[in-house]
């Protein structure tokens, strides 16, 4: 029997504890664009902490909703595959790239291996100063005494200028990088960036693919560099993927720019945001730049920026109680499990000087954690380095907008107004 | 009590005095010894207490698991003797151990 979608009930605007507990659906991205879903989270943590959706936009699928039960389905990737997909929706049959975040062993660690040194502390710090340059020449040139989208022109300049620099891209077309990440992942269809997927997959196939293919020849033909795709040009396990196995090409490359690209972002939107809220915090961290290594990884917990991570499990399991049948789809829910009053203290409040930081799930755990973790605190930790020698203080000025999607935790307007020192 | 030394990546050196049944991560952490993050608090899921046990002392303190083994695998400076410091227990066989800490932790 194929399957049929049934009407479903909407979360949006109802009270959490109001729904019956079998029909919770978190999978829903009303609940994110409106950022009503804590209280959905908060009662599946207490009452039904492993919990089963039976029917959804994605098909049923489990919720795992609490800071150790995600660690514990991330170091058991044996059960817990990562293929087909890491998200809810499930891969498109007509755009059949493969990157190594959706892979198992050994394969994954194979090509990850290949990159990982790009992104090593040693390499950040000779990227560092370059960074550090663009970020300033960005914050610069912000019209003093406007109100502008905070999203627009720092967040996403920024996070764009990076991934050029990372990659060797030519700067001049570095909006390219930021266009076919959008086009990648947004779903095709009105009011999306793509009409249709022949037109992204042409964009995708057709002009994504052919710059890459042309900087890897040309990296190829180069001694080693310490670009992202020099590296992969001249890496044991990546050197013939181009020419052999194209789509593969295309997914490494997408991953890089689409991993560092939306995240990175709107954690640097959701800091100002995070500040503006909080003032006290901000005055700590005015009185005490120092405070600026410890704010960023709480940066990164208090925003999520990957709502969650799926996991299809390889055989029948019981995780808590719970039995796991083979081919079932597990959801690890990132942004309720950093917000899970068991493992870490005071969940709900952004502090700047909390103790240990770090422990926390925004960058996943185990095999696949993030492979650009301390690339992306970098970028943070300048960010606001840069901005404190300038600014007495950005200021919200207007409504926010929040994305609409269960993947993509962020923001696309954040208006402020910012006041030089 | 055992006697544990961290050499850092400078060649700094420490040496505490920590209780069995400790991992030496908790050692490290506990005492503020640089150059070990232990992201994860001590689950082998994250690799970041990665440390070179001095290799007279491999044979005591043993191979890795499969579980540490994968996660390990994955970093580019990862030599024959290294271990995730968490999953290492300090015990009265492992008095005087040495550790190095690698430059970085990924
Ligand atoms: C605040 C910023 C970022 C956040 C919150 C973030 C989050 C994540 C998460 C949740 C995962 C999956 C982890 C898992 O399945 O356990 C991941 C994987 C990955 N990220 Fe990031 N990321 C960020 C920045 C970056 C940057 C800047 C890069 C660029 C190099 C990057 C590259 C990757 C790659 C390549 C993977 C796949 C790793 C694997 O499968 O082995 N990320 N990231
Ligand atoms: S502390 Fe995370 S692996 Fe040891």
């Amino acid at each position: 029997m194929s399957y049929i979608p049934q009407p479903r009930t909407t979360m949006l605007g109802r009270d959490p504890s109001s729904v019956p507990l079998e029909d919770i659906d978190v999978s829903q991205a009303a609940l994110f664009h409106s950022n009503t879903m804590w209280g959905f989270f908060d009662r599946l943590r207490k009452e039904d902490p492993i919990h089963y959706c039976k029917d959804s936009e994605f098909g049923p699928f489990w919720s795992v909703t609490k800071f150790d039960d995600i660690m514990a389905v991330e170091g058991n990737p044996e059960v817990f595959s990562s293929e087909p997909a890491i998200s809810l929706q499930d891969p498109d049959e007509e755009l059949n790239v493969s990157m190594f975040i959706a892979m198992d062993e050994p394969k994954h660690g194979d090509q990850r291996r290949t990159v990982q040194g790009a992104v090593a502390p040693r390499n950040l710090a000779n990227m560092e100063e370059l960074i550090r340059e663009r970020a300033g020449a960005i914050l610069d040139a912000l019209p003093v005494g406007e109100t502008f989208n905070w999203v627009e022109k720092v967040s996403v300049e920024l996070t764009t200028q990076m991934l050029a620099t990372l990659l060797d891209f030519p700067q001049e077309n570095r909006h390219k990088l930021t266009y076919w990440s959008d086009v990648a992942t947004q779903v095709p269809g009105p009011g999306s960036i793509c009409a249709t997927v022949s037109e992204r997959n042409q964009i995708l196939i057709g002009e994504c693919v052919p710059a890459f293919m042309g900087m890897w020849m040309e990296r190829a033909a180069s001694e080693p560099r310490f670009d992202l795709i020099s590296m992969m040009a001249h890496g044991e396990a990546t050197k013939n993927m181009a020419q052999e196995r194209p789509m593969e090409f295309l997914g490494n490359i997408l991953l890089l720019i689409i991993g560092g690209n939306d995240t990175t972002r709107n954690s640097i939107s959701g800091s100002v945001l995070f500040l503006n809220e909080n003032p006290g915090e901000y005055a700590k961290l005015k009185a005490n730049p120092d405070l600026i290594t410890n704010m960023v990884p709480e940066i990164i917990r208090y925003q999520t920026p990957v709502i969650h991570m799926r996991r299809t499990a390889t055989r029948d399991f019981s995780l808590k109680g719970k039995d796991i049948k083979k081919g079932d789809k597990v959801v690890m829910w990132y942004v309720s499990g950093n917000r899970d009053e068991e493992a870490i203290d005071r969940p709900y409040d952004f502090i700047i000087d909390r103790e240990k930081p770090r422990h926390h799930l925004a960058f996943g755990f185990g095999i696949h954690r993030c492979m650009g973790n301390r690339l992306a605190e970098m970028q943070l930790r300048v960010v606001w380095e840069e901005i404190l020698k300038r600014f007495d203080k950005i200021e919200l000025a207007g409504d926010l907008v929040r994305a609409n999607s269960n993947l993509v935790k962020g923001y696309t307007e954040l208006p402020v107004r910012v006041q030089p020192l | 009590m055992s006697k544990i030394t961290f050499v850092q990546h400078d060649g700094e050196t420490q040496t505490l005095d920590v209780e069995n049944g400790l991992s030496v991560m908790n050692a490290a952490v506990d005492n503020l010894i640089p150059g070990i993050d232990a992201d994860c608090g001590g689950e082998c899921n994250c690799a970041t207490c990665h440390v070179y046990v001095d290799e007279t002392w491999m044979p005591k303190v043993g191979l890795p698991g499969a579980m540490e083994e994968a996660i390990m695998s994955l970093n580019p400076e990862r030599q024959s003797n290294s271990r995730l410091s968490c999953q290492i227990k300090v015990s009265d066989e492992l008095d005087g151990l040495v550790v190095n800490l690698p430059e970085f932790q990924y």
